[in-house]
Protein backbone atom coordinates (compact mmCIF):
# COMPACT_ATOMS: atom_id res chain seq x y z
CA UNK A 1 0.00 0.00 0.00
CA UNK A 2 3.38 2.35 1.27
CA UNK A 3 6.29 1.53 0.73
CA UNK A 4 9.38 2.48 1.43
CA UNK A 5 13.43 1.29 0.63
CA UNK A 6 16.35 2.78 1.39
CA UNK A 7 14.67 6.46 0.67
CA UNK A 8 16.83 9.62 0.77
CA UNK A 9 15.58 12.98 0.42
CA UNK A 10 17.24 16.39 -0.06
CA UNK A 11 16.07 19.77 -0.01
CA UNK A 12 17.76 21.78 -2.98
CA UNK A 13 18.85 25.41 -2.08
CA UNK A 14 19.70 25.08 1.07
CA UNK A 15 22.45 26.57 2.32
CA UNK A 16 23.33 24.77 5.18
CA UNK A 17 24.85 21.31 3.34
CA UNK A 18 24.88 19.27 6.39
CA UNK A 19 21.21 19.97 6.94
CA UNK A 20 20.32 19.16 3.19
CA UNK A 21 19.24 15.55 3.84
CA UNK A 22 16.10 15.58 5.30
CA UNK A 23 15.45 11.98 5.27
CA UNK A 24 18.26 9.14 5.35
CA UNK A 25 17.66 5.86 4.27
CA UNK A 26 14.28 5.89 5.15
CA UNK A 27 12.40 1.91 4.94
CA UNK A 28 9.20 0.61 6.04
CA UNK A 29 5.90 -0.46 4.33
CA UNK A 30 2.00 0.02 5.60
CA UNK A 31 -0.17 -2.52 4.45
CA UNK A 32 -3.96 -1.35 3.12
CA UNK A 33 -6.31 -0.70 5.94
CA UNK A 34 -3.24 -0.47 7.96
CA UNK A 35 -2.88 2.90 10.68
CA UNK A 36 0.57 4.58 11.58
CA UNK A 37 1.22 7.46 13.88
CA UNK A 38 4.53 9.09 12.83
CA UNK A 39 6.16 11.05 15.84
CA UNK A 40 9.44 12.84 16.13
CA UNK A 41 10.64 16.30 17.56
CA UNK A 42 10.12 18.76 15.37
CA UNK A 43 12.65 19.08 12.79
CA UNK A 44 12.39 15.45 12.32
CA UNK A 45 11.16 15.07 9.11
CA UNK A 46 7.76 14.53 9.29
CA UNK A 47 6.28 16.86 7.01
CA UNK A 48 8.99 15.48 4.21
CA UNK A 49 8.59 11.97 5.03
CA UNK A 50 4.42 13.02 4.11
CA UNK A 51 5.24 15.29 1.45
CA UNK A 52 6.79 11.96 -0.23
CA UNK A 53 4.07 10.03 0.12
CA UNK A 54 1.56 12.73 -1.11
CA UNK A 55 4.00 13.26 -4.65
CA UNK A 56 4.74 16.70 -3.46
CA UNK A 57 8.34 15.90 -3.33
CA UNK A 58 10.91 13.39 -5.30
CA UNK A 59 13.66 10.82 -3.44
CA UNK A 60 16.98 11.89 -3.92
CA UNK A 61 17.36 7.95 -3.75
CA UNK A 62 15.04 5.16 -3.15
CA UNK A 63 12.03 3.64 -4.17
CA UNK A 64 8.62 4.68 -3.00
CA UNK A 65 5.60 2.85 -4.02
CA UNK A 66 2.09 4.70 -3.27
CA UNK A 67 -1.24 2.37 -3.37
CA UNK A 68 0.56 -0.39 -5.98
CA UNK A 69 2.20 2.42 -8.00
CA UNK A 70 6.10 3.56 -8.36
CA UNK A 71 6.00 7.03 -7.92
CA UNK A 72 9.33 7.70 -10.21
CA UNK A 73 7.81 5.83 -12.62
CA UNK A 74 4.35 7.91 -13.23
CA UNK A 75 3.75 10.42 -15.92
CA UNK A 76 2.44 14.24 -14.39
CA UNK A 77 -1.23 13.02 -15.77
CA UNK A 78 -0.84 10.06 -13.77
CA UNK A 79 1.15 11.62 -10.53
CA UNK A 80 -2.29 13.99 -10.63
CA UNK A 81 -4.77 10.65 -11.09
CA UNK A 82 -2.76 9.12 -8.06
CA UNK A 83 -2.81 12.30 -5.76
CA UNK A 84 -6.64 11.80 -6.21
CA UNK A 85 -6.84 8.79 -4.43
CA UNK A 86 -4.91 10.18 -1.45
CA UNK A 87 -6.82 12.90 0.92
CA UNK A 88 -4.06 15.08 2.87
CA UNK A 89 -4.47 17.45 5.46
CA UNK A 90 -1.80 19.93 5.26
CA UNK A 91 0.01 21.52 8.82
CA UNK A 92 -1.49 24.59 7.84
CA UNK A 93 -4.61 23.90 5.88
CA UNK A 94 -4.37 25.44 2.75
CA UNK A 95 -7.87 26.21 2.10
CA UNK A 96 -8.62 28.28 -1.08
CA UNK A 97 -9.81 31.98 0.39
CA UNK A 98 -11.95 32.83 -2.25
CA UNK A 99 -14.18 30.00 -1.70
CA UNK A 100 -16.69 29.28 1.25
CA UNK A 101 -16.74 26.01 3.26
CA UNK A 102 -18.87 24.29 1.22
CA UNK A 103 -16.65 25.17 -2.14
CA UNK A 104 -13.76 24.18 -0.24
CA UNK A 105 -14.56 20.55 0.78
CA UNK A 106 -16.21 19.93 -2.69
CA UNK A 107 -13.38 21.13 -4.73
CA UNK A 108 -11.77 17.36 -4.90
CA UNK A 109 -14.90 16.04 -6.10
CA UNK A 110 -15.19 18.89 -8.84
CA UNK A 111 -11.99 18.22 -9.83
CA UNK A 112 -12.71 14.79 -10.28
CA UNK A 113 -15.94 15.97 -12.05
CA UNK A 114 -18.26 14.55 -9.76
CA UNK A 115 -21.97 15.41 -10.69
CA UNK A 116 -22.80 18.35 -8.65
CA UNK A 117 -25.83 15.91 -7.23
CA UNK A 118 -23.46 13.89 -5.81
CA UNK A 119 -20.90 16.91 -4.79
CA UNK A 120 -24.57 18.13 -3.36
CA UNK A 121 -25.10 14.65 -1.17
CA UNK A 122 -21.47 14.43 0.00
CA UNK A 123 -19.96 17.78 0.87
CA UNK A 124 -23.67 17.76 3.03
CA UNK A 125 -23.28 14.73 5.00
CA UNK A 126 -19.25 15.39 5.34
CA UNK A 127 -19.66 18.72 6.79
CA UNK A 128 -22.21 17.72 9.21
CA UNK A 129 -19.73 14.64 10.21
CA UNK A 130 -17.14 17.38 11.43
CA UNK A 131 -19.88 19.64 13.00
CA UNK A 132 -20.01 22.24 10.96
CA UNK A 133 -23.06 21.83 8.39
CA UNK A 134 -24.10 25.39 10.14
CA UNK A 135 -20.40 26.79 8.75
CA UNK A 136 -21.03 25.67 5.04
CA UNK A 137 -21.43 29.04 4.11
CA UNK A 138 -18.16 31.07 5.78
CA UNK A 139 -15.14 31.95 4.18
CA UNK A 140 -11.93 30.30 5.76
CA UNK A 141 -10.86 34.03 7.37
CA UNK A 142 -14.28 33.93 8.79
CA UNK A 143 -13.54 30.31 10.52
CA UNK A 144 -11.74 29.89 13.65
CA UNK A 145 -8.02 27.57 13.52
CA UNK A 146 -10.23 24.87 14.52
CA UNK A 147 -12.50 24.98 12.45
CA UNK A 148 -10.40 25.97 9.20
CA UNK A 149 -8.77 22.53 10.29
CA UNK A 150 -11.93 20.50 10.18
CA UNK A 151 -12.76 22.09 6.92
CA UNK A 152 -9.50 20.86 5.94
CA UNK A 153 -9.99 17.27 7.29
CA UNK A 154 -13.49 17.49 5.94
CA UNK A 155 -11.42 18.27 2.18
CA UNK A 156 -9.24 15.64 2.80
CA UNK A 157 -11.73 12.77 3.57
CA UNK A 158 -14.73 13.77 1.23
CA UNK A 159 -13.99 11.64 -1.91
CA UNK A 160 -13.52 8.81 -0.10
CA UNK A 161 -9.39 8.75 -0.86
CA UNK A 162 -8.05 5.32 -0.44
CA UNK A 163 -4.99 6.57 1.38
CA UNK A 164 -5.46 9.54 4.34
CA UNK A 165 -2.35 11.45 5.33
CA UNK A 166 -2.34 14.31 8.13
CA UNK A 167 -0.05 16.61 9.24
CA UNK A 168 -0.36 17.34 12.52
CA UNK A 169 -3.84 17.48 12.37
CA UNK A 170 -4.97 18.07 16.17
CA UNK A 171 -2.68 21.03 16.34
CA UNK A 172 -5.15 23.54 16.20
CA UNK A 173 -7.68 21.48 18.40
CA UNK A 174 -8.29 21.48 22.16
CA UNK A 175 -8.91 18.28 23.29
CA UNK A 176 -12.49 17.34 22.94
CA UNK A 177 -12.48 18.60 19.56
CA UNK A 178 -9.01 16.27 19.02
CA UNK A 179 -11.18 13.43 20.40
CA UNK A 180 -14.05 13.90 18.44
CA UNK A 181 -11.28 13.79 14.98
CA UNK A 182 -9.51 10.59 16.29
CA UNK A 183 -13.42 9.20 16.27
CA UNK A 184 -13.84 10.13 12.59
CA UNK A 185 -10.41 8.84 11.43
CA UNK A 186 -10.53 5.20 13.21
CA UNK A 187 -13.94 5.18 11.55
CA UNK A 188 -12.71 5.94 8.25
CA UNK A 189 -9.92 3.33 8.93
CA UNK A 190 -12.04 0.65 9.73
CA UNK A 191 -13.78 1.08 6.66
CA UNK A 192 -10.80 0.48 5.01
CA UNK A 193 -9.10 4.11 4.20
CA UNK A 194 -5.34 3.22 5.11
CA UNK A 195 -4.33 6.24 7.44
CA UNK A 196 -0.80 8.31 8.47
CA UNK A 197 -0.81 10.40 11.13
CA UNK A 198 2.30 12.78 12.07
CA UNK A 199 2.10 14.23 15.80
CA UNK A 200 3.78 15.14 18.77
CA UNK A 201 0.83 14.80 21.15
CA UNK A 202 2.19 11.92 23.14
CA UNK A 203 -1.28 11.65 24.51
CA UNK A 204 -3.25 10.73 22.19
CA UNK A 205 -0.86 8.54 20.89
CA UNK A 206 -0.62 6.92 24.63
CA UNK A 207 -4.27 6.94 23.93
CA UNK A 208 -4.70 5.36 20.54
CA UNK A 209 -2.20 2.43 20.15
CA UNK A 210 -1.70 1.90 16.54
CA UNK A 211 2.54 0.96 15.31
CA UNK A 212 4.18 4.04 15.29
CA UNK A 213 7.20 5.18 13.07
CA UNK A 214 9.36 7.39 14.96
CA UNK A 215 11.97 9.68 13.29
CA UNK A 216 14.52 11.28 14.35
CA UNK A 217 16.94 13.89 13.07
CA UNK A 218 15.80 12.46 9.33
CA UNK A 219 16.02 8.41 10.48
CA UNK A 220 13.72 5.85 11.56
CA UNK A 221 14.38 5.35 14.66
CA UNK A 222 11.25 3.60 15.73
CA UNK A 223 8.90 0.94 13.75
CA UNK A 224 6.43 -1.05 15.48
CA UNK B 1 -23.82 31.31 -7.47
CA UNK B 2 -23.74 27.81 -8.05
CA UNK B 3 -22.51 28.06 -12.00
CA UNK B 4 -20.11 31.06 -11.17
CA UNK B 5 -18.43 28.61 -8.60
CA UNK B 6 -17.78 25.89 -10.84
CA UNK B 7 -17.00 28.61 -13.66
CA UNK B 8 -14.37 29.89 -11.71
CA UNK B 9 -13.01 27.70 -8.83
CA UNK B 10 -9.41 29.56 -9.04
CA UNK B 11 -10.68 33.14 -9.46
CA UNK B 12 -8.81 33.68 -12.51
CA UNK B 13 -11.28 35.93 -12.99
CA UNK B 14 -9.93 38.12 -10.92
CA UNK B 15 -6.59 37.51 -11.47
CA UNK B 16 -6.59 37.85 -15.08
CA UNK B 17 -7.96 41.98 -14.89
CA UNK B 18 -10.23 42.86 -17.88
CA UNK B 19 -8.68 46.12 -18.34
CA UNK B 20 -5.20 46.04 -19.39
CA UNK B 21 -5.24 42.91 -21.74
CA UNK B 22 -7.91 43.25 -23.74
CA UNK B 23 -7.61 47.14 -24.97
CA UNK B 24 -3.96 46.38 -25.54
CA UNK B 25 -4.91 43.46 -27.79
CA UNK B 26 -7.80 45.84 -28.88
CA UNK B 27 -4.96 48.21 -30.26
CA UNK B 28 -3.02 45.43 -31.83
CA UNK B 29 -5.67 44.18 -33.54
CA UNK B 30 -6.33 47.84 -35.09
CA UNK B 31 -3.31 48.15 -36.50
CA UNK B 32 -2.93 44.70 -37.97
CA UNK B 33 -6.49 45.76 -39.51
CA UNK B 34 -4.42 48.37 -41.06
CA UNK B 35 -1.59 46.41 -42.27
CA UNK B 36 -4.02 44.47 -43.86
CA UNK B 37 -5.65 46.88 -45.73
CA UNK B 38 -2.63 48.80 -46.46
CA UNK B 39 -1.55 45.29 -48.41
CA UNK B 40 -4.10 44.51 -49.78
CA UNK B 41 -4.40 48.54 -51.23
CA UNK B 42 -0.99 48.28 -52.77
CA UNK B 43 -1.61 44.02 -54.05
CA UNK B 44 -5.02 46.05 -56.08
CA UNK B 45 -3.18 49.50 -57.08
CA UNK B 46 -0.31 47.20 -58.39
CA UNK B 47 -2.90 44.74 -60.65
CA UNK B 48 -4.76 47.94 -62.14
CA UNK B 49 -1.42 50.03 -63.13
CA UNK B 50 1.24 47.32 -63.66
CA UNK B 51 -1.12 45.04 -66.40
CA UNK B 52 -1.40 48.21 -68.53
CA UNK B 53 1.94 49.96 -67.55
CA UNK B 54 4.44 47.21 -68.48
CA UNK B 55 2.97 46.27 -72.17
CA UNK B 56 2.45 49.92 -73.10
CA UNK B 57 4.63 51.10 -76.32
CA UNK B 58 5.26 54.72 -76.99
CA UNK B 59 7.45 55.37 -80.29
CA UNK B 60 8.42 58.82 -81.11
CA UNK B 61 9.69 59.50 -85.05
CA UNK B 62 10.75 62.87 -85.43
CA UNK B 63 10.58 64.93 -88.60
CA UNK B 64 7.70 62.54 -89.46
CA UNK B 65 7.30 63.35 -92.54
CA UNK B 66 11.09 63.75 -94.06
CA UNK B 67 11.67 61.25 -96.17
CA UNK B 68 12.70 57.42 -95.05
CA UNK B 69 16.22 55.72 -95.32
CA UNK B 70 14.81 53.35 -98.29
CA UNK B 71 13.00 56.37 -100.23
CA UNK B 72 9.92 54.91 -100.26
CA UNK B 73 7.97 57.31 -98.37
CA UNK B 74 7.86 59.45 -95.26
CA UNK B 75 9.47 58.18 -91.97
CA UNK B 76 6.01 57.75 -90.27
CA UNK B 77 5.39 55.75 -93.13
CA UNK B 78 7.70 53.49 -92.77
CA UNK B 79 7.39 52.99 -89.26
CA UNK B 80 3.60 52.15 -89.45
CA UNK B 81 4.76 49.45 -91.94
CA UNK B 82 7.37 48.29 -89.86
CA UNK B 83 4.86 48.28 -86.78
CA UNK B 84 2.74 46.64 -88.91
CA UNK B 85 4.62 43.68 -90.04
CA UNK B 86 6.15 42.61 -86.43
CA UNK B 87 3.62 39.95 -85.14
CA UNK B 88 4.53 41.53 -81.63
CA UNK B 89 2.80 44.74 -81.53
CA UNK B 90 -0.75 45.65 -81.11
CA UNK B 91 -3.17 48.11 -81.16
CA UNK B 92 -1.21 50.71 -82.74
CA UNK B 93 -2.41 53.90 -83.27
CA UNK B 94 -0.97 57.36 -84.39
CA UNK B 95 -1.99 60.31 -82.13
CA UNK B 96 -3.58 62.90 -84.14
CA UNK B 97 -2.20 66.71 -84.14
CA UNK B 98 -5.34 67.47 -81.41
CA UNK B 99 -3.89 64.66 -79.43
CA UNK B 100 -0.41 65.98 -79.34
CA UNK B 101 -1.49 68.99 -78.62
CA UNK B 102 -3.70 68.01 -75.71
CA UNK B 103 -0.76 66.25 -74.60
CA UNK B 104 1.96 69.13 -74.51
CA UNK B 105 -0.64 72.12 -74.14
CA UNK B 106 0.69 72.30 -70.15
CA UNK B 107 4.09 72.70 -71.38
CA UNK B 108 4.07 74.91 -73.80
CA UNK B 109 0.40 76.76 -74.28
CA UNK B 110 -3.36 75.59 -76.31
CA UNK B 111 -1.39 76.60 -79.23
CA UNK B 112 1.67 74.68 -80.01
CA UNK B 113 0.96 73.85 -83.28
CA UNK B 114 1.27 77.74 -84.48
CA UNK B 115 4.55 78.26 -83.24
CA UNK B 116 5.95 76.23 -86.16
CA UNK B 117 7.49 73.84 -84.19
CA UNK B 118 8.57 70.47 -85.88
CA UNK B 119 7.10 67.92 -83.81
CA UNK B 120 8.04 64.35 -83.56
CA UNK B 121 5.10 62.13 -84.16
CA UNK B 122 4.04 60.02 -81.49
CA UNK B 123 2.15 56.23 -81.79
CA UNK B 124 1.32 54.07 -79.16
CA UNK B 125 0.86 50.27 -78.99
CA UNK B 126 0.62 47.57 -77.12
CA UNK B 127 4.04 45.54 -76.74
CA UNK B 128 2.30 41.49 -76.79
CA UNK B 129 5.55 39.92 -77.68
CA UNK B 130 7.89 37.44 -75.10
CA UNK B 131 11.52 39.44 -74.49
CA UNK B 132 12.57 42.62 -74.80
CA UNK B 133 12.48 45.42 -77.71
CA UNK B 134 15.66 45.38 -78.57
CA UNK B 135 15.65 44.18 -82.38
CA UNK B 136 12.48 46.03 -82.74
CA UNK B 137 14.12 49.42 -82.21
CA UNK B 138 16.82 48.30 -84.14
CA UNK B 139 14.92 48.19 -87.06
CA UNK B 140 12.76 51.45 -86.43
CA UNK B 141 16.09 53.23 -86.57
CA UNK B 142 16.70 51.74 -89.52
CA UNK B 143 13.75 53.33 -91.53
CA UNK B 144 13.52 56.44 -89.57
CA UNK B 145 16.95 57.30 -88.49
CA UNK B 146 15.94 58.67 -84.24
CA UNK B 147 13.06 56.79 -83.73
CA UNK B 148 12.51 56.30 -80.19
CA UNK B 149 10.92 53.55 -78.84
CA UNK B 150 9.71 53.51 -74.96
CA UNK B 151 7.80 50.55 -72.93
CA UNK B 152 6.67 50.64 -69.31
CA UNK B 153 8.63 47.23 -68.54
CA UNK B 154 11.19 49.96 -66.09
CA UNK B 155 8.62 51.39 -64.71
CA UNK B 156 6.36 48.24 -63.83
CA UNK B 157 9.11 46.74 -62.26
CA UNK B 158 9.51 49.63 -59.60
CA UNK B 159 5.79 49.52 -59.01
CA UNK B 160 6.39 45.46 -58.28
CA UNK B 161 9.24 46.33 -56.25
CA UNK B 162 7.24 49.27 -54.17
CA UNK B 163 4.13 46.63 -54.23
CA UNK B 164 6.57 43.66 -52.38
CA UNK B 165 7.95 46.44 -50.36
CA UNK B 166 4.87 47.76 -48.93
CA UNK B 167 3.20 44.16 -48.51
CA UNK B 168 7.05 43.15 -46.86
CA UNK B 169 6.02 45.81 -44.42
CA UNK B 170 2.25 44.93 -43.81
CA UNK B 171 3.23 41.32 -43.09
CA UNK B 172 6.39 42.56 -40.51
CA UNK B 173 3.65 44.50 -38.60
CA UNK B 174 1.62 41.91 -38.74
CA UNK B 175 4.23 39.84 -37.37
CA UNK B 176 4.88 41.85 -34.81
CA UNK B 177 1.51 43.26 -33.96
CA UNK B 178 0.85 39.62 -33.11
CA UNK B 179 4.32 38.75 -31.16
CA UNK B 180 2.94 41.89 -29.11
CA UNK B 181 0.02 40.61 -28.53
CA UNK B 182 1.25 37.26 -27.61
CA UNK B 183 3.60 39.19 -25.03
CA UNK B 184 0.65 40.97 -23.65
CA UNK B 185 -1.01 37.79 -22.59
CA UNK B 186 2.21 36.12 -21.34
CA UNK B 187 2.95 38.71 -19.06
CA UNK B 188 -1.03 38.95 -17.70
CA UNK B 189 -0.91 35.28 -17.44
CA UNK B 190 2.30 35.56 -15.54
CA UNK B 191 0.71 38.42 -13.07
CA UNK B 192 -2.22 36.08 -12.92
CA UNK B 193 -0.42 32.69 -11.71
CA UNK B 194 1.94 34.93 -9.31
CA UNK B 195 -1.21 36.54 -8.02
CA UNK B 196 -3.06 32.51 -7.57
CA UNK B 197 0.46 30.77 -6.86
CA UNK B 198 -0.85 29.46 -3.29
CA UNK B 199 -4.32 28.49 -5.03
CA UNK B 200 -2.64 26.55 -7.77
CA UNK B 201 -0.53 24.78 -5.51
CA UNK B 202 -3.07 23.78 -3.38
CA UNK B 203 -5.61 22.37 -6.45
CA UNK B 204 -2.45 20.96 -7.81
CA UNK B 205 -2.00 18.78 -4.63
CA UNK B 206 -5.68 17.96 -4.87
CA UNK B 207 -4.86 16.32 -7.84
CA UNK B 208 -5.84 18.75 -10.75
CA UNK B 209 -4.12 18.18 -14.44
CA UNK B 210 -1.55 20.55 -15.81
CA UNK B 211 -4.49 20.74 -18.54
CA UNK B 212 -7.63 21.74 -16.39
CA UNK B 213 -6.05 24.50 -14.39
CA UNK B 214 -4.35 25.46 -17.89
CA UNK B 215 -7.59 25.33 -19.43
CA UNK B 216 -9.34 27.85 -16.91
CA UNK B 217 -6.44 30.24 -17.92
CA UNK B 218 -6.87 29.49 -21.77
CA UNK B 219 -10.15 30.37 -21.17
CA UNK B 220 -10.23 33.40 -19.49
CA UNK B 221 -7.50 34.85 -22.11
CA UNK B 222 -9.46 33.57 -25.29
CA UNK B 223 -12.42 35.77 -24.41
CA UNK B 224 -10.74 38.67 -23.31
CA UNK B 225 -8.56 38.49 -26.08
CA UNK B 226 -11.41 38.03 -28.17
CA UNK B 227 -13.14 40.79 -26.50
CA UNK B 228 -10.62 43.17 -27.73
CA UNK B 229 -9.64 42.28 -30.87
CA UNK B 230 -13.87 42.86 -31.62
CA UNK B 231 -13.61 46.28 -30.60
CA UNK B 232 -9.99 47.10 -32.29
CA UNK B 233 -11.27 45.95 -35.41
CA UNK B 234 -14.51 47.70 -35.21
CA UNK B 235 -13.03 50.30 -34.40
CA UNK B 236 -10.25 50.34 -37.45
CA UNK B 237 -13.54 49.74 -39.99
CA UNK B 238 -14.29 53.72 -40.72
CA UNK B 239 -10.37 54.43 -40.77
CA UNK B 240 -10.16 51.58 -43.79
CA UNK B 241 -13.28 52.48 -45.16
CA UNK B 242 -12.44 56.37 -45.34
CA UNK B 243 -8.45 55.33 -47.13
CA UNK B 244 -10.60 52.58 -49.52
CA UNK B 245 -12.10 55.90 -50.73
CA UNK B 246 -9.04 57.73 -50.84
CA UNK B 247 -7.47 54.96 -52.25
CA UNK B 248 -10.52 54.74 -54.84
CA UNK B 249 -9.79 56.88 -58.39
CA UNK B 250 -6.49 54.94 -58.26
CA UNK B 251 -7.78 51.22 -58.02
CA UNK B 252 -10.64 52.03 -60.21
CA UNK B 253 -12.80 50.52 -58.28
CA UNK B 254 -16.05 51.69 -55.50
CA UNK B 255 -17.13 55.28 -56.42
CA UNK B 256 -18.31 58.08 -54.68
CA UNK B 257 -21.47 56.14 -53.98
CA UNK B 258 -19.78 53.36 -52.16
CA UNK B 259 -18.77 55.50 -49.58
CA UNK B 260 -17.71 52.91 -46.94
CA UNK B 261 -17.46 49.75 -49.02
CA UNK B 262 -14.49 48.00 -48.78
CA UNK B 263 -12.53 45.43 -51.11
CA UNK B 264 -14.68 42.05 -50.90
CA UNK B 265 -10.63 40.76 -50.09
CA UNK B 266 -10.55 42.67 -47.14
CA UNK B 267 -14.19 42.50 -45.57
CA UNK B 268 -13.07 38.21 -45.64
CA UNK B 269 -9.77 39.14 -44.00
CA UNK B 270 -10.45 41.43 -41.67
CA UNK B 271 -13.18 39.62 -39.40
CA UNK B 272 -10.15 36.99 -39.21
CA UNK B 273 -8.43 39.39 -36.43
CA UNK B 274 -10.69 38.64 -33.59
CA UNK B 275 -10.37 34.80 -34.62
CA UNK B 276 -6.52 35.15 -34.50
CA UNK B 277 -6.39 37.14 -31.56
CA UNK B 278 -8.70 34.73 -29.41
CA UNK B 279 -6.09 31.86 -30.98
CA UNK B 280 -2.91 33.66 -29.75
CA UNK B 281 -4.60 34.45 -26.21
CA UNK B 282 -5.50 30.89 -26.12
CA UNK B 283 -2.56 29.16 -27.21
CA UNK B 284 0.03 31.63 -25.04
CA UNK B 285 -2.03 31.25 -21.94
CA UNK B 286 -1.66 27.62 -22.72
CA UNK B 287 1.77 27.72 -22.80
CA UNK B 288 2.54 30.01 -20.54
CA UNK B 289 0.46 28.09 -17.47
CA UNK B 290 2.09 24.55 -18.61
CA UNK B 291 5.51 26.07 -18.69
CA UNK B 292 5.07 27.76 -15.28
CA UNK B 293 3.16 24.40 -13.90
CA UNK B 294 6.44 22.28 -14.40
CA UNK B 295 7.70 23.72 -11.28
CA UNK B 296 5.28 21.98 -9.30
CA UNK B 297 6.73 18.17 -8.55
N1 LIG C 1 11.23 23.28 1.76
C1 LIG C 1 12.34 23.05 2.48
N2 LIG C 1 13.55 23.48 2.04
C2 LIG C 1 14.65 23.25 2.75
N3 LIG C 1 14.68 22.58 3.89
C3 LIG C 1 13.53 22.13 4.40
C4 LIG C 1 12.29 22.35 3.71
N4 LIG C 1 11.29 21.79 4.45
C5 LIG C 1 11.89 21.24 5.53
N5 LIG C 1 13.21 21.46 5.50
C6 LIG C 1 14.17 20.97 6.49
O1 LIG C 1 14.04 19.57 6.59
C7 LIG C 1 14.09 19.13 7.93
C8 LIG C 1 12.82 18.37 8.29
O2 LIG C 1 11.72 19.27 8.25
P1 LIG C 1 10.22 18.80 8.41
O3 LIG C 1 10.04 17.64 7.53
O4 LIG C 1 9.35 19.97 8.20
O5 LIG C 1 10.19 18.35 9.91
P2 LIG C 1 8.94 18.14 10.89
O6 LIG C 1 7.72 18.13 10.06
O7 LIG C 1 9.22 16.84 11.56
O8 LIG C 1 8.96 19.28 11.85
C9 LIG C 1 14.29 20.38 8.77
O9 LIG C 1 15.66 20.51 9.06
C10 LIG C 1 13.84 21.51 7.87
O10 LIG C 1 14.58 22.65 8.14
MG1 LIG D 1 5.99 19.32 10.13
Amino acid sequence: MVRFDDVWLRYRHTTRAAEAEALRGISFEIEEGGFRWLTGPSGAGKTSLLKLIYLAEHPARGRIEILGTRAARTTRREAALLRRRIGVVYQDFRLLPQLDAYDNVALPMRLARRSEAQVQADVTEILRWVGLAHRMHARPDELSGGEQQRIAIARAVVARPKLLVADEPTGNLDDEQAERLMLLITALNKLGTTVIVATHNTQLVQHYPFPRLGLENGRLVHDG
Amino acid sequence: MMAKRRGDLLGVRAALSDRLLPVLVGAMSFLAALALGGALASATLAASWQGDTASALTIQVPQPTAQDAAHHGTRLAAVQQALAASKNVADVHVLSEAQINRLIAPWLGSDAASLGLSLPAIITGQWTGPGGTDQLTAELQQVSPGALLKTGALWAQRVAALTTSLQACALAVLLIVALVAAAVVAVATRSGLAQLRETIETVHGLGALDADIAARFAARATWLALAGSIGGTVLALPVLGWLAWLAAPFTGGSQFNHLFSLPPALLALVPLLPGCSALIGWATAQITVRGWLRRLP
